[in-house]
């Protein structure tokens, strides 16, 4: 028995055999060709079918790990299209008649060379996107299936590290779990495996990779992080006994639903859903949520190409309405800039894209783009209950100003002979430290605040989220921003407006409690978090003392 | 034939993604359209040839379009440089 030790990144245990991923350089042999005419058909059938092939994980990255890191698949693609890599390949197939893969391998050398030679560290890095172009087009001559490991049945997948396309490609029915040699917190694998629930650990070093074996059996326990190989019976045993009892409590969660999210003393806790695109409302059924307490409609804007019409947005509000019957929605005004960019916007670049033209500025100052999604989100509040939310509000002023254009839009619909409910709650983003100072002012004008945590730790401690080396520095418990939180709270009930939660914090469960002593009316949390959260609430008595407050 | 200089302000100079930006903003133009650094002049619309330029942060670069819509062009690819490099 061999203990590695690594970072867990999800916390589940996977026991199995493993299966060892080794990303070998395929053999490339160099044939003699009779027909170059054909050869180089071969090549643009096989281009095509790798250009959809990255579509394809384009899509699929852009769902489960997010548009920034989506991206590298859509540069991939135009180095498939690339008129210089495809003159070199057509040109040497037409001229030494060889096969299309020894002319695209010894291309993509050439390229891939050309980017290793350079001074720069970004530059030379490129080499490894030519090769894992070049490895597609490659393997779509061969007609082989994927690039992905051919895995039979379930097992736990052993790796240096797994690039984005290895990952996001991987048939996640089978995979009990990841564990890597390398890799960091934020890295695809790591992204990918809490999207899908699956305990992963990163970086056990390379020690590791000479030991493993396709078929050992091992243990990854993404709670602490250890990767256990050959296990003994008795740690086989304690890994099974404790899958049971997280199966238990999975099942025990499962109980909960339809239950309300009353406290031991009798507090009743709305637990609403975060959600950011229609694709996730199957999980907000499923895991029984209260509500939707961020829709965030920005992906209405990051996957057009152009503004999306009233039309568009109207009926995808409506749908969102009519799949939660009699539950609250909040669908929070577009928050682009910033780190969500859509190139018809035409923003200039910014030396802090964090306190840029961004989320309520953007909106003020481009108001007929505010108008078409008001004017959207007003005539879908006829199909349920919906809240309006503007996020990055810093002063009264520019709540003022986004009020008036709510009005100026409800008069339109009138005149123009458009429906609207008349009991839409108007709420505001809490994210500013300012924002949570003048609580006291902004709440008269809204119907709710909601905290959104990520932000407001960024501001108030001067930490950029986008920058991994802060880590340490970035203390999401910070008594500050939990003055600030509860500062809001205090504000929010003195002026009859409810309070909720819809950062990351709110389904941090160490701070459950502090956060309903604070008098937080609403948490809300990714889907997957909902039932957890809301066995944590039922266990909580707040007529005790607090413990460790 | 229009032309330019243009000093890069991206810390990262034009690097994957810019690379692939600008290449798709040429492609969609009539006019040819070139990009040099160091004597070194390459077609803008190949995403390779752009990225072999090795072009850091605060390197130089000439733009010269040349066609029927270069006066439109120019502006168009200057605005493009302004905004995202």
């Amino acid at each position: 028995m061999t203990i590695f030790k690594g970072t867990g990144v999800y916390g589940a245990i996977a026991a199995g055999k493993i299966a060892v991923f080794k990303r070998t350089q395929m053999p490339v042999k160099r044939d003699k060709i009779k027909n170059p005419v054909a050869e180089v058909a071969r090549f643009e059938t096989a281009k095509k079918e790798a250009v959809s092939r990255l579509r394809e994980l384009h899509k699929k990255a852009l769902k489960e790990v997010g548009e920034a890191n989506a991206q590298i698949f859509e540069i991939h693609m135009m180095m498939v299209d690339d008129e210089d890599f495809n003159e070199a390949v057509t040109e040497m197939i037409q001229s030494q008649c060889v096969n299309a893969e020894y002319a695209v391998s010894v291309t993509a050398d050439n390229f891939a060379e050309m980017f290793t030679a350079m001074e720069d560290a970004y530059m030379q890095a490129r080499a490894a996107d030519v090769r894992d172009v070049s490895n597609r087009i490659i393997t779509c001559l061969k007609s082989d299936d994927s690039l992905a490991p051919q895995i039979t049945e379930q097992v736990i997948i052993c790796a240096d590290d797994l690039a984005p396309s290895e990952t996001v490609s991987l048939d996640k029915d089978k995979v009990l779990g990841f564990v890597t040699a390398h890799g960091s917190y934020n890295s695809h694998t790591a992204i990918l495996a809490r999207n899908m629930s699956i305990p992963a650990i990163i970086g056990v070093g390379d020690a590791f990779l000479s030991q493993i074996r396709d078929g050992d059996v091992a243990i990854a326990d993404g709670f602490n992080g250890e990767f256990v190989l050959h296990p003994d019976k008795e740690a086989l045993a304690r890994a099974e006994r404790r899958q049971a009892e997280e199966l238990e409590k999975k099942e025990l969660l499962q109980k909960l639903k339809g239950k309300d999210n009353i406290t031991l003393d009798g507090r009743k806790i709305q637990v609403y859903a975060n959600i950011g695109s229609l694709d996730h409302i199957g999980a907000v059924l499923l895991n029984d949520a209260g509500g939707i307490g961020l829709f965030r409609s920005e992906f209405l804007y990051l996957e057009n190409d152009d503004y999306p019409s009233e039309e568009e947005q109207f009926k995808v509000y409506k749908r969102v309405l009519e799949s939660m019957p009699a539950k609250k929605v909040i669908i929070r005004t577009m928050d682009i800039g910033a780190d969500k960019q859509a190139d018809y916007f035409h923003l200039d670049r910014e030396e802090n894209p964090a306190l840029g033209l961004r989320a309520i500025r953007l909106c003020l100052t481009r108001p007929e783009v505010f108008k078409t999604q008001l004017r959207a989100l007003y005539r879908a509040s006829a199909f349920g209950k919906l809240g309006i939310m503007f996020p990055m509000i810093t002063s009264v002023s520019e709540l003022k100003a986004a009020l008036a254009i709510c009005d100026q839009v409800k008069r339109e619909l009138i005149f123009t002979g458009k429906k609207y409910a008349t009991d839409v709650e108007l709420g505001i983003m809490i994210e500013t430290p300012a924002a949570a100072l003048i609580s006291d002012r902004l709440a008269p004008l809204v119907d709710f605040f909601s905290i959104g945590t990520n932000d407001l730790t960024q501001y108030t401690l001067a930490c950029d989220r986008q920058n991994p080396h802060l880590e340490a520095f970035c203390d999401t418990h910070h008594e500050a921003i939990l003055r600030l939180i509860s500062l809001s709270a205090q504000n929010a009930h003195a002026h009859g407006a409810w309070i909720g939660i819809c950062g990351e914090l709110a389904a941090d469960m160490t701070l459950t409690e502090t956060f309903l002593r604070m008098g937080i009316d609403e948490l809300s949390v990714s889907p997957s978090f909902i039932l957890k959260l809301r066995d944590t609430i039922r266990q909580i008595d707040l007529s005790l003392p607090p413990k460790h407050l | 034939m229009k032309s330019f200089k243009y000093t890069i302000k991206d810390p990262l100079g034009i690097h994957a993604r810019p690379a692939g930006m600008l290449v798709k903003v040429v492609k969609e133009i009539d006019s040819h359209v070139t990009i040099e650094k160091d004597g070194k002049a390459v077609a803008a619309d190949r995403l390779l040839s752009v990225m072999g330029l090795g072009i850091r942060c605060g390197d130089t670069v000439t733009l010269t379009i040349t066609g029927g819509d270069e006066v439109t062009s120019a502006d168009t690819i200057l605005h493009f440089f302004e905004q995202h490099l």
